[in-house]
């Protein structure tokens, strides 16, 4: 039992590392005290305001065209009857989810850059080509397509659970009922996913101001910080490249705080919704 | 075993229902394959076929190894590799250390400030310090430009901690009791008992752990100043995605440079390929690591 005294200074040397980050921002006390300088400074910068516009942007658009996809995907390949095909599909599919932003945009500069696979069987075929990579307009559109193609197929894994936990029965006593395909999913397979999608939209939720720091920095000269500036790449280029450690400080933090309230929200939605959430309490 | 495995409920589906369906999956994998398809084809392909095709090729005809050869020719390109290889494997083995102990104290009930020192990992879940503070405190301690920077800051994640923690309270209270009867002492218990039975789940998150430090792009490119010191991510950015190969490739005389396409795809299939390796030990655990870890966490 002594050595077990031991073992709690231990974690306690783990929690001091996934905590060691957050120290300097109290401890570092040198410079002088500027009050709420640097989040008045940053509400008035138009820049910021751009960065947050687009950040709901981009969230909003992976809401709506990403966050439907790995349901699908797994609706569809839980109807595959074959083992074989269905584990090599799957396989497939999630492959993309563990290679790295730069391998993933190297591949698409490849398919649909300017002198890409699509851009020259457009050329070939005598249409002229279409300028995919660095268009500001379509940019954030791009970003969720890359997004689908990482891992859409990746999160299917937690919706096929979710399916292969509903039992059979229900769907045996539906199609003794006469239910066709479309009733067995809208009366049975979406309500027994329903937890698991109301937990998702809630992680999904609360990381709202979280949209794909590295994929954007990587891409974010080829078409300018309009298009593409989003809140992490505001603090990184503000604080770490321009030096205004203050108020890009100040803008992480306030992304941390509007974080931890929404997942909080979102969550407290859940339960007065009837669902589980996150964490129960 | 039989090839088809349908729930008896179900009736044959219509042959053109199953047709559909075929086509659906081939095109859902098609679009995942095809753009490895044609970086391979065009790492492996000579520089008249791809000035003939424009800048790919879908299919080689003649097989040229020219790109690979000079990539592990002792130019930039292969330090970055070995100094890849030697922080993902540093830097998982430093992870799974501190995340196995500390997943193994506050697993157990009733050692010292167990609550409060769970709660303390768990609230960096929902809240976490930003981006500057980070790098400060990296700078403070003196690790900028160091693969300290890239190993130690991102080394212990509350998730990984729960995942396992979550394995070793699995464990019947029993062993630990016997163990303990016999004379075991913690570290003793953790090493003949803890780690054999979950070796599973440990494998899982340091198989994670090391795909994340073999792709990790933003650390280096925030606390590596040095581009001598710089790992395959980033030299594959300046290659890649900015061009840069000329400069950096060295020319030796009197032998013609495979094109820069060849060399680029080269790169790309280079920083895959590990991946590939470790990826059918991920699949064939992975979903089961994720659950648990998507439920408790």
């Amino acid at each position: 039992m002594v050595v077990l005294l031991l073992f709690t200074y231990i974690p306690l040397l783990g929690s001091v590392i996934a905590w060691m980050d957050y120290v300097p921002f109290l401890g570092f006390t040198g410079s002088d005290w500027v009050g709420w300088d640097n989040f008045t400074a940053l509400f008035q910068d138009s820049a910021f305001w751009s960065a947050v516009w687009n950040t709901l942007q981009i969230t909003f658009l992976q809401l709506l065209l990403f966050f439907p996809v790995p349901i699908l995907l797994a609706v569809l390949l839980n109807t595959v009857a074959m083992p074989f095909a269905r584990r090599f599909v799957q396989s497939v599919i999630y492959l993309p989810h563990f290679l790295s932003w730069v391998v993933i945009i190297a591949l698409f500069q490849q398919i649909a850059g300017g002198a890409g696979v699509i851009n020259r069987f457009l050329i070939t075929h005598g249409a002229s080509p279409l300028d995919i990579m660095t268009n500001p307009q379509i940019f954030k559109l791009l970003l969720t397509t890359q997004a689908i193609w990482k891992d859409a197929g990746w999160g299917t894994i937690i919706f096929l659970a979710a399916i292969a936990a509903i039992d059979q029965g229900l769907y045996e006593s539906a199609v003794i009922d006469g239910a066709g395909a479309w009733n067995r999913f809208w009366h049975v397979t979406l309500p027994g996913m329903r937890p698991i999608i109301v937990l998702m939209l809630i992680l999904r939720l609360g990381d709202s101001l979280t949209v794909g720091f590295e994929q954007i920095l990587l891409q974010r000269d080829a078409v300018g910080p309009g298009a593409a500036e989003v809140l992490d790449t505001f603090v990184y280029y503000n604080g770490v490249i321009d030096g205004s450690w203050g108020a890009a400080t100040a803008a992480g933090l306030l992304k941390g705080v509007v974080s931890l309230f929404l997942v909080l929200a979102a969550n407290k939605l859940a339960h007065r919704l009837g669902e589980e959430g996150v964490y129960r309490r | 075993m039989s090839v088809i495995d349908r729930p008896v409920w179900l009736g044959r589906p219509k042959p053109v229902a199953i047709a559909l369906k075929a086509l659906a999956l081939v095109l859902i994998s098609g679009v995942v394959i095809f753009p490895f398809l044609v970086v391979i084809s065009t790492s492996l392909a000579t520089k008249a076929e791809i000035d003939a095709n424009g800048g790919y090729v879908l299919w080689p005809t003649h097989v040229s190894f020219d790109a690979y050869r000079q990539i592990f020719d002792g130019t930039q390109v292969s330090r970055s590799i070995v100094i890849s290889v030697g922080v993902t494997v540093a830097g998982t083995a430093f992870s799974l250390f501190c995340t196995v102990l500390a997943a193994y104290g506050l697993s157990r009930r009733g050692s010292l400030f167990q609550r409060g020192l769970l709660t303390f990992v768990l609230v960096t879940l929902l809240f976490g310090p930003g981006m500057i503070p980070v790098y400060l405190m990296v700078k403070q301690l003196g690790m900028l430009n160091t693969y300290w920077a890239l190993i130690i800051p991102g080394a212990v994640s509350a998730f990984n901690i729960v995942i396992i923690r979550g394995f070793i309270q699995g464990i019947p209270q029993e062993l630990f009791d016997a163990a303990r009867m016999d004379g075991a002492g913690e570290w003793r218990i953790l090493w003949s008992i803890v780690l054999p039975l979950s070796k599973a789940v440990i494998a899982v998150v340091g198989l994670f752990l090391a795909v994340g430090y073999w792709n990790n792009y933003f650390g280096p490119l925030l606390y590596l100043n040095d581009s001598q010191m710089w790992p395959l991510q980033l030299v594959m950015r300046s290659f890649v995605l900015e061009n840069h190969i000329s400069s950096n490739a060295t020319q030796i005389p009197g032998q013609i440079r495979p094109p820069a396409q060849s060399i680029q795809m080269a790169l790309v299939v280079i920083a895959t390929v590990p991946i590939l390796c470790v990826y059918p030990f991920l699949t064939r655990h992975m979903s089961k690591g994720m659950l648990t870890g998507a439920i408790k966490g």
